[in-house]
């Protein structure tokens, strides 16, 4: 399990872990379920593409990454963001179906870019990872303060000079760079699940910002690992063992949550209800 | 004249029975997307809307692996994602996606595990496209009774809280405060959308059933602040983009040398894009129409 091609596939999984773990807290902070949903998906489209053309799938996934970004922040600007979503998102997969209509040879490629294909890394596809990695974590660290500003309270934000707009601009890139980097290795699909299961569970675990950041990279990273061995040892798709363990932790942090709710509150106080606020 | 007529509708469109059954599906599908959609963009459940179309697939590869009917699978799973995101269900708008992304995401997973069965089960080549994107034109006319008894259940539920329902989208406190039982009102609405959802991605697939039920909705609703009218426009441009969507990518098989049609998916997707952002500028304009018209009256008394 631990040798020749799988020794990629770890290193690789954890880079996706790591960067999901880091950027899902600002999805789930913010509420961004539904674009961290799209964003994947719709860039899966771009792969097609980018077979039809004959260029790099890593290329044609990041420009469609990109382009989902930049439709879901203009459509969403006048209008109801969620609408603008959903549109950005059924254009893309209506260009992937037509791509797809016009070549013959990709399907097996579309079950593995859906589903992921975490057991076939290869060495050369370890760096470009890398890269795109520092280039996230980078973007992470340089937006943390304004991003967590913008998402939690943006009337502050506003007055200190945060405008909601941009940041809204810049976290959706963020979110793209993360896909098009994590898409070849866990699947268009389950980004989105690794992306909103391990941060949310961290955010009923821990309150302060920085450690619930570092619970949902842990959680993320133990998911990965586990759906990884799992995979491994009965062949069932990982992707399978992703959900699963994402939706599963999630469980585990509410039940944790209301659990210790019940034991550190009164009956009566009000502060039961401040933690639901 | 005959010329420019063959040119706009290629021989054989009005002769063809798969043409037949695309128009009436798509037709009947379109417009119960509308109906379900134009409460659905009211509640800001776009999310929801979208992320039920997956879950309903994953319930059809998990039909095709059981042996039971794909009808059973996309409509069954569909009404217990709905129940299971309704329950799970936080007041505020932020939790409620949270809770729909993590139904979503487990019903995912459990999708990748049926369709990495039914393949391994089965050399049904295509199945992965198929359910994934599914499309209109391969379709029998077998399903016709169905699309027809779960449109009127759809339809059914929302008639029977339409009032309630409205009241409910537009203020949740208000609609509580006069009495109204905002968690049945909320369920019986999921259940509509779970139905009417399951039915269309089963019948026109997973893409073209969000787009019918977003689309046309949102575009209406910037056109008129009537909900009833809301609903009449929806449905129009909902068929609308579906027939001549149907009919474009009919004729996209002449278009090019190879008779490489393109996808009906595609066209109707662009079509319902394009009513979106018209209806945007005209949105726009009697915003400014009004404005023009109000100032004047409004200094009118001071000259």
């Amino acid at each position: 399990m631990f040798t020749g091609f799988m020794i990629n596939t770890w290193a690789a999984a954890t880079i996706v872990a790591v960067i999901a773990g880091a950027v899902g807290f600002f999805v789930v902070l913010r509420g961004a379920a539904f674009p961290a949903h799209a964003i994947p998906k719709g860039a899966f489209a771009g792969a097609a593409g980018a077979s039809l053309l004959g260029i790099s799938t890593l290329a044609g996934l990041a420009v469609f990454a990109l382009l989902g970004a930049v439709g879901i922040g203009t459509l969403g600007r006048r209008g109801r963001h969620d609408v603008a979503t959903a549109l950005a998102l059924v254009m893309m997969l209506a260009l992937g179906a037509a791509f797809l209509s016009q070549t013959t040879e990709y399907e097996p490629e579309i079950y593995s870019l859906l589903f992921g294909e975490v057991l076939g890394v290869s060495s050369t596809e370890i760096l470009p990872i890398a890269i795109l990695a520092a280039v996230c974590i980078t973007a992470v660290i340089v937006l943390y303060r304004p991003l967590m500003l913008a998402s939690i309270v943006p009337e502050i934000g506003e007055a200190g000079g945060v405008r909601s707009y941009p940041m809204e601009i810049c976290f959706l890139i963020v979110l793209a760079a993360a896909t098009a980097l994590t898409l070849p290795v866990v699947g268009a699909l389950l980004i989105f699940s690794l992306m909103t299961g391990p941060p949310a569970a961290a955010r009923s675990i821990a309150s302060r910002p920085l450690l619930a950041m570092s619970w949902s990279v842990a959680i993320a990273v133990i998911t990965v690992w586990t759906a990884i061995a799992c995979s491994y040892l009965c062949n069932w798709p990982v992707g399978f063992f992703v959900g699963a363990l994402s939706a599963l932790s999630y469980v585990l942090g509410r039940s944790w949550a209301g659990w210790r709710g019940t034991r550190t509150t009164h009956p009566g106080t009000p502060v039961a209800t401040l933690s639901h606020t | 004249m005959y010329h420019l007529y063959t040119r706009v509708i290629e021989p054989g469109f009005f002769a063809s029975a798969q043409v037949h059954a695309a128009a009436v599906i798509g037709g009947a599908v379109a417009v119960i997307s509308a109906v379900t959609g134009v409460f659905t963009v009211l509640r800001g459940q776009s999310f929801g809307g979208h992320a039920l179309t997956d879950v309903s697939t994953a319930g059809g590869s998990g039909a095709l692996l059981a042996g039971v009917s794909p009808v059973t699978g996309f409509v069954g799973l569909s009404i217990i994602g709905a129940g299971l995101m309704e329950t799970i269900g936080i007041r505020r708008a932020r939790g409620r996606d949270l809770a729909t992304g993590i139904v979503l995401g487990a019903s995912i997973g459990l999708g990748a595990l049926f369709l990495y069965l039914d393949t391994t089960a089965s050399t049904t080549t295509g199945a992965t496209q198929q359910i994934l994107f599914g499309s209109i034109f391969t379709i029998g006319s077998g399903i016709v009774p169905v699309v027809v008894i779960f449109s009127a259940i759809s339809l059914g539920c929302i008639a029977l809280v339409y009032r309630p329902l409205l009241l409910t989208a537009v203020s949740t406190d208000m609609a509580a405060a006069r009495g109204v039982p905002v968690r049945l009102v909320g369920m019986v609405y999921m259940l509509a959308l779970a139905v009417s959802v399951g039915l269309s991605s089963l019948a026109i697939g997973s893409v073209l059933s969000t787009a019918l039920l977003i689309g046309p909705a949102a575009a209406a609703l910037r056109v008129t602040k009537k909900t009833g009218r809301a609903v009449v426009v929806a449905c129009l441009t909902g068929t609308g983009a579906t027939w001549l969507g149907v009919l474009l990518a009919y004729d996209s098989y002449y278009w090019s040398p190879g008779h490489q049609g393109l996808p009906v998916s595609f066209f109707i997707v662009a079509l319902v894009l394009a009513a979106y952002l018209l209806s945007g500028l005209a949105a726009t304009r009697t915003a400014t129409a009004a404005r023009e018209t109000a100032v004047p009256a409004v200094s009118g008394p001071g000259r």
